[in-house]
Parts: C-alpha cells; structure tokens; sequence
C-alpha cells in the first residue's frame, strides 16, 4: 500500500520536474517538452492503474494552482484551452500504455515500451487531443488534425526515448519496475 | 515555491476559495453559452476591472503570467481568419483570455493551504461511504514535497552535465532524474512503513 502511494506520488512529481526541462527545438520551430515522456514513463514503468492514478494526481494539483505543466503553468484555466483534450487524454494514455506493456511480454521491455507508449500516448492520445481541439476552436476534426501534425515528430521521438529509459531502468531497478514486477512486490 | 499565490494583497484574498471556484465555474459556462462578440469583448473588459481592484503592480503580475497565451490567441486568430471566419476566431480568442485571466485571478488570490482544504471537503462525500481518503492527502503531500527536491537534482546534473558538455543537456538527464524518482519512492515507502505506514490514517 506504501509503496504504491508513494509510487504514484514520485512519478507525479517526476512528470512536473520533467516540465522543468528546458524543450527542444525541432528544426521546424516546435518546441517538444519532456512532459508527455513522464506520463509515458508513468504507464511504462508503473503500469496500468499505478500510471493512470499518478496521472490524474498530477492532474488534480494543476487543476488547484500549482504550477506544474511545462512554463510553469497551473489553475482552472489550463481546462479553457485548446490543449484540454490532451490533458483529458493523458490518464487514459498512461492506462493503455501500462496495459500494453503488463500484457504483453514477448519482446524486450524496451520494444515493448515503445510500441506501448506510440499506442497509447500517440495514437489514442492525439485521438482525445485533435477532438479537444475541434471543440475548443470550433473546427471541422480534419482542420484540428492539421493543427497538431507538427507535434507528431517530437512524439515519435519521445516514444523512442521511453523505450529506452524503461529499459534501461528495468536492468537498473528490475523490481521498481511495477509493470514487469508481481503485484506482491508492489504490495 | 509551489503557488502562484500573489503577494500583493487584494480584496479578492478576502473571498472564500470556494466562491471564487463557483464563479470561475458559472462564469466560464456562461461566456460558452452567451458566445457574442460584444459579450466576450463585455467579459473581457469587467475581468481588467477585476485585476485593476488589486492596484497596478498587481495587474502587472496577472499579465505577465497569462502572456504565454499569446501564441495560442495568434494561432486561432490566424486558423480563423485563413478559413474564412475571423469574427468567430476573435470571439474564441477574446473568450480564452477572460476565462484564463479569471481563473489565474483565482489562483493568485488563494492560499495553497485552502485550495487543499477545498479539495479536503470535497473528498467529504467518500469518507461519509467510509472510504479512507487519507492515502489521496498523503500521496498530494508528497507530491508537493518531493517536486521541488527533483526539480533541484535535475537542475544539479543539468549543471553537472554543462561542466563536461558543451551541448545541452535535454533528454538526457531524464533517465538519471527517473532513476532518481525511483530511488528516493523506495526509500520514502521504507520510512513510511517503519512509521506504521497507512494504517495510523485509517484509524483515525
């Protein structure tokens, strides 16, 4: 029970110290932030419900005022932006990303990571993202599609990186791998 | 520090958190129901007289926290105006601007402890059911308490990584700082368990 708690705590704190990371550039001008790699890492490395739960915690204390999304943004006004769809999609995306990889073990940890976190935090991710977006623009779902595609790369790469962090923290610490380890352990 | 509570004190610290929360609510409903151009520009206009109750430094520090917006508000007016509908994109963006400047009104004027105490009370109708709500304060403690301890190991190998690099550091401190996370969660759930762990919540 601890542990879990304490888990899903650290791994909130860890997609807000992610925020803090100074983005990317893609040589197109999009910035890619270390966020959405957090709440891969959430569903990778905690599985499915612990990732989920640490998701909508982080949620939660965002919704209160803390200033915890990447710039240092937080409040009831991150939900009037057109972005909503995508902060709606990220416990559902950490669900399905932890899902996948507790399910499936056929390959290695990091391949299985990465098809995972491309599942979860891309396809069905952008799929709550792009709806959000037409709603909140008052767009047709292609014209939000259109918005977003520039996105897409830098997800792609953060997909690859969540691999391979989850595997290399699963030879690092293969028991605080939550998805890969029994759920006595995680007890 | 976690909060973007202001400084500058002003009247609106005065009103009860969950007023201002219940009008953060209907207000933003009712700018989505009443979408009129005159109303949104309306809107927008009581919301500077708002910030202006707390005095010019005040002001000041409301916009420069909701400045970010700008590329968003550019964005849609550009969306708008490309597929032939520029009045209805400067309604959203005008829209956008009073729902996040009000509720960045309330964050600014609300005290970290209270906004806690509201989520406490809104947790109310769970422990009536008997279900323990203490792990959901517990685990919101810890994570107000252990954002700043990872945000200051990742600033120290970002730094560290700068001493031997002369490329930035980017993704690759974020496995350190997971290994990091991982680390000190084993450690923290040792202690608590030593300490009685979750048991001594439910009791009481």
């Amino acid at each position: 029970m601890e542990r879990n708690i304490v888990f899903i705590a650290l791994f909130a704190a860890l997609i807000a110290a992610l925020g803090f990371i100074p983005p990317i550039q893609l040589s197109f001008g999009v910035p890619i932030t270390a966020q959405t790699l957090g709440v891969m890492l959430c569903g990778t490395v905690l599985g499915s419900k612990r990732g989920a739960l640490a998701v909508l915690l982080f949620l939660a204390l965002v919704l209160l005022g803390l200033p915890l999304l990447a710039g240092g943004r937080g409040g009831l006004h991150v939900l009037s932006q057109p972005s909503i769809g995508f902060l709606i999609g990220w416990p559902v995306a950490a669900f399905i990303t932890g899902l996948i990889v507790e399910k499936l073990r056929t390959f290695s940890i990091s391949i299985i990571s990465m098809i995972a976190a491309f599942i979860g935090c891309i396809v069905l991710l952008y799929a709550f993202g792009i709806v959000g977006m037409a709603f909140m623009l008052e767009k047709s779902l292609i014209q939000a599609s259109l918005g977003v595609l520039p996105f897409i790369p830098g997800d792609i790469v953060k997909v690859v990186l969540a691999g391979l962090i989850t595997g290399a923290l699963y030879t690092a610490r293969p028991n605080s791998v939550l998805s890969r380890s029994s759920n006595r352990a995680a007890a | 520090m976690l909060s973007f509570e202001s400084p500058v004190l002003t009247p609106w610290h005065r009103v009860p958190v969950v007023f201002k929360f219940i009008a953060v609510c209907l207000c933003s409903l009712l700018l989505f129901v009443f979408d009129d151009l005159w109303v949104q520009m309306a809107a927008l206009i009581c919301v500077v007289a708002l910030y202006s109750m707390g005095g010019m430094p005040f002001m000041q520090a409301g916009f420069l926290r909701i400045k970010f917006l700008w590329l968003i508000v550019l964005f849609i007016i550009l969306l708008h105006a490309l597929t032939g509908t520029p009045a209805q994109g400067l309604g959203i963006a005008l829209r956008l601007i009073s729902i996040v400047a009000l509720s960045n009104l309330m964050t600014m004027t609300s005290r970290l402890s209270d906004l806690l105490a509201m989520l406490h009370s809104a947790l109310l109708p769970l422990r009536a059911l008997n279900i323990n709500t203490r792990p959901v304060e517990l685990a919101i403690a810890l994570v107000i308490r252990f954002t700043p301890v990872l945000i200051s190991k990742s600033t120290l190998l970002s730094n560290s990584w700068r001493m031997r690099s002369a490329k930035r550091p980017g993704w690759r401190i974020v496995f350190p700082i997971s290994l990091a996370a991982i680390d000190d969660a084993e450690q923290v759930a040792q202690a608590l368990k030593a300490r009685g762990g979750t048991t001594e919540f439910k009791n009481s």
